[in-house]
Formats: structure tokens, C-alpha cells, sequence
């Protein structure tokens, strides 16, 4: 399934104008902080209307002059920067918030065995440490039967052991699912490792 | 000290007219709430100090406002009296009405900052994971913003047992029907012989409001446990 993006879009102080297409695999959107990448997610999410541009996923359109599909109709698994778990949830309730949408691709007990998440199960969000929450995250966009994978920085507020877990587990989903998968992040050493192709996105 | 049939009438009937006045008064007090937490529409800042009018106006000019609305001549009063034959007037339904005007909004704003300290971005999560906006909102915003709901309620009720000018205006002091426990407590004052009267329905008063107090303490307890301990 391939990925077609070329949105603009102005927010306050910062032009975001990006352009490309993509298959399967890993697509790193590169670029330092603030040159509105995870802008360019929330627009493919459905989150943020862009002022004009085109998405379209395997032919069929997100988004365009006349189309703009809402986020629940797009079937992204949306993993953020900062795990967004819901707080009022516990881990297993969290985990299923988005399952049920279409055949699942994976079911609850695969993605606790692939991600490690068996013990974490009956806890708070509160309680989870950072990497904890994004594999729970991660998870979470797995269970909902995405038909593309949005990374925002996943490993951002990870210690270097913790951030070398999580990459594995998304090279394991790579590998597994075949999904387009769009990363967002401004180490090169993590797109170096994880993406088939980048996508640079300038101030 | 023995409350006497009449005293447990009084409290019969403060009880039903703030626990109508709230339970009615919470669905407007939320949608209002929510439109003034999260809308951008002209006129929002006038909507806004109007719900707010019954704080700052003197509760007997807010009785006599809903006097003239909803007195049996009224715009109000007048289409219900014709259209459902519904009298307002010397009722412990209007008293119930001018409970919950006042109650309005303490509520309003109670609820108001609980939904504005829901992070958005969690409904954002929701929508992308399939969620339609009304499932975000039901399983979102709603739960996330209940502390607030029942701060409002308790609220509510102990501005509505306590209402006293609003209520005396718009619908006089009557026995059985509008004479609440302030306005009893105020009747009894009047009375040589009433002194008995009002040492007793005040420490109902002083029970009720602690009562209500420790209640929603416990609810927001048990609703902030159900999120965060552990």
C-alpha cells in the first residue's frame, strides 16, 4: 500500500510545505525541532485540516479539495510523542480502546507477547515509566486495526537502553505487519536504523 | 431536642426543592459548560455573563425577573398555564425553578473548569483510534470531567437548600409549598415563641450542608482513586 502526501499548511510562525510518496516499510520524516513534523502526522491523522495539499493512501483519498475524511474514518494507528495513554483507563482497557474496528489483524494476547506488555496489564497509566507507557501505546495503535503506522518521535523521552527496546519492537512490527509506517524524528542514528526512505522537513 | 411535624415538613420540602432544582438543572448547567469551554461563537462573552447574572444580582431582583417570565401573566408563565394548564406560582415547583436559577451558575462553573482541564489531545487519541466524536465525548471528556460534575452538584444543592431571596420573591412563603428552611428559619425569627424553631432547623441546616460536603468529598475521592491510586 503506498502513501501519497503534499500538504501546506501555515501555523503561526511556520510554513509546513511536504511532498512525497511511499510504500511499505519504514518513511522517516527528518528534519530539528520545530519544522512542524508532527504537524505533518496530525494532518495524515486526520487531526489538523491542512490549507490545501492532497493524501491519499493506496488510491483512496484522505484528503483533498473536496474530501476530508474525520480521524475515525482513516484507520491510522497514531502512536505520539508522549504516549497519550488514557488516564481514567487501566493498560488492558486502553490497549482495547480502538480494537474491534474490522477484522483484526492482531489479537490482544499477540500484541502483549510481542511488545511485553503481560505484566503491565491491570496498572494505571500513572504508574507506567516512559518506555512502560509507549510500548503500551504502541500497542494500543496495533489493536486498532490501522491500515498505516504514524510514529511521532516515539523514543524522544527514552533513556538509551529503554529507546533501543522500543526500536527493536517497531523493527519486530515493521517485519511483522507490513504496514506503511510514517517515523518521525530528528536522530539520524534512529532513521538510519529503522527507515527505508527519508523525507527531510526543513524550517 | 425533637424535630416537630412541622419542622420535618420544612425539611421535607427543602430537600425535594433543591435535590428537583439540581437533578434538573445539571444537564442545562453541563451543556452550557461544555459550549462555554470549548465553543468560539460571537456572543459567547454575553451567554457567559449572563449564565453568571444570578451570582451577582441581588437574588430578590432574580426572583422578581423570574416573576415577571414566569407569573401566571408572564411570557412564560402565561404559554405554560395555556398549554399545559402548569402553574408555577405559590409551588414548590417554583421554588424549585428559582433554586435551580441560582444554582446555575455555581455549577456552570464548577463543571466549566473540569472540562477545560481535560487534555483535548487525549480526544484527539480517541477519534484516531475509530472513536466517533460522540464516543470521545461519552468515554473521554465525560468521565475525565465528573469531578467537576460533582463538585457542581454539591455545590448546586447547598445554594439551593440555602436560597432564600430569589425564592421569597418570586414565590411568596407559603406552608407545605415554599416555605423552605431559610425561609422558615426567617418565619420563625419573626415569632415571640419561634426561638426553639430556629435552633433546631439551623442545626439541620449546619447537618445538610456538612452532610453534602462530605459526600462529594468521598465521590471525588473515590472518582480521582479510580484514576490515579495505585
Amino acid at each position: 500500500m503506498s502513501f501519497e502526501v503534499d500538504v501546506t499548511k501555515r501555523l503561526e510562525e511556520v510554513e509546513i510545505a511536504v511532498s512525497f510518496a511511499s510504500d511499505a516499510g519504514v518513511t522517516a520524516l527528518f528534519g530539528p525541532s520545530g519544522s512542524g513534523k508532527s504537524s505533518i502526522l496530525n494532518m495524515i491523522a486526520g487531526l489538523l485540516t491542512p490549507d490545501r495539499g492532497r493524501i491519499a493512501l493506496g488510491g483512496e483519498i484522505l484528503f483533498d479539495a473536496k474530501v476530508n475524511l474525520p480521524p475515525e474514518a482513516r484507520h491510522a494507528g497514531y502512536v505520539f510523542q508522549d504516549g497519550r495513554l488514557f488516564p481514567h483507563l487501566k493498560v488492558r482497557a486502553n490497549l482495547l480502546y480502538g480494537a474491534g474496528r474490522g477484522e483484526a489483524a492482531m489479537t490482544l494476547k499477540e500484541v502483549v507477547d510481542l511488545l511485553g506488555l503481560g505484566t503491565l496489564l491491570n496498572r494505571w497509566p500513572r504508574t507506567l515509566s516512559g518506555g512502560e507507557a509507549q510500548r503500551v501505546a504502541i500497542g494500543r495503535a496495533l489493536l486498532s486495526n490501522p491500515r498505516f503506522l504514524l510514529l511521532d518521535e516515539p523514543l524522544a523521552s527514552l533513556d538509551r537502553a529503554r529507546a533501543d527496546e522500543i526500536m527493536t519492537m517497531i523493527e519486530r512490527v515493521r517485519d511483522a505487519l507490513k504496514l506503511p509506517i510514517l517515523y518521525v524524528s530528528h536522530n539520524r542514528a534512529e532513521v538510519d536504523r529503522l527507515a527505508g526512505q527519508v523525507v527531510p522537513v526543513h524550517r | 431536642m425533637t424535630l416537630t411535624p412541622d419542622d420535618l415538613e420544612v425539611i421535607r420540602l427543602s430537600l425535594k426543592v433543591a435535590i428537583v432544582g439540581v437533578v434538573l438543572t445539571l444537564p442545562v448547567a453541563f451543556a452550557l459548560a461544555y459550549v462555554l469551554a470549548r465553543g468560539r461563537f460571537p456572543g459567547r462573552i454575553l451567554l457567559d455573563a449572563i449564565v453568571h447574572l444570578p451570582l451577582v444580582l441581588p437574588p430578590v431582583v432574580t426572583g422578581w425577573i423570574l416573576l415577571i417570565l414566569f407569573g401566571r401573566s408572564g411570557p412564560i408563565g402565561g404559554w405554560l398555564d395555556r398549554a399545559f394548564g402548569v402553574t408555577l406560582m405559590f409551588r414548590w415547583t417554583g421554588a424549585a425553578l428559582a433554586a435551580a436559577v441560582m444554582a446555575l451558575p455555581l455549577m456552570v462553573r464548577a463543571i466549566r473548569l473540569s472540562i477545560e482541564a481535560v487534555d483535548r489531545r487525549l480526544e484527539g487519541a480517541a477519534r484516531s483510534l475509530g472513536a466517533s466524536r460522540w464516543r470521545a465525548f461519552r468515554t473521554i471528556t465525560l468521565p475525565l470531567s465528573l469531578p467537576g460534575v460533582w463538585a457542581g452538584l454539591v455545590l448546586g444543592f447547598a445554594r439551593s437548600l440555602g436560597e432564600f431571596g430569589a425564592t421569597i420573591s418570586f414565590v411568596s412563603n407559603i406552608p407545605g409549598q415554599t416555605r423552605t428552611l431559610p425561609i422558615a428559619i426567617y418565619t420563625a425569627l419573626q415569632l415571640p415563641e419561634g426561638e426553639g424553631a430556629v435552633v433546631r432547623l439551623a442545626l439541620v441546616s449546619v447537618v445538610l450542608s456538612l452532610g453534602a460536603l462530605i459526600v462529594s468529598e468521598w465521590l471525588v475521592r473515590r472518582q480521582s482513586g479510580r484514576a490515579h491510586v495505585l
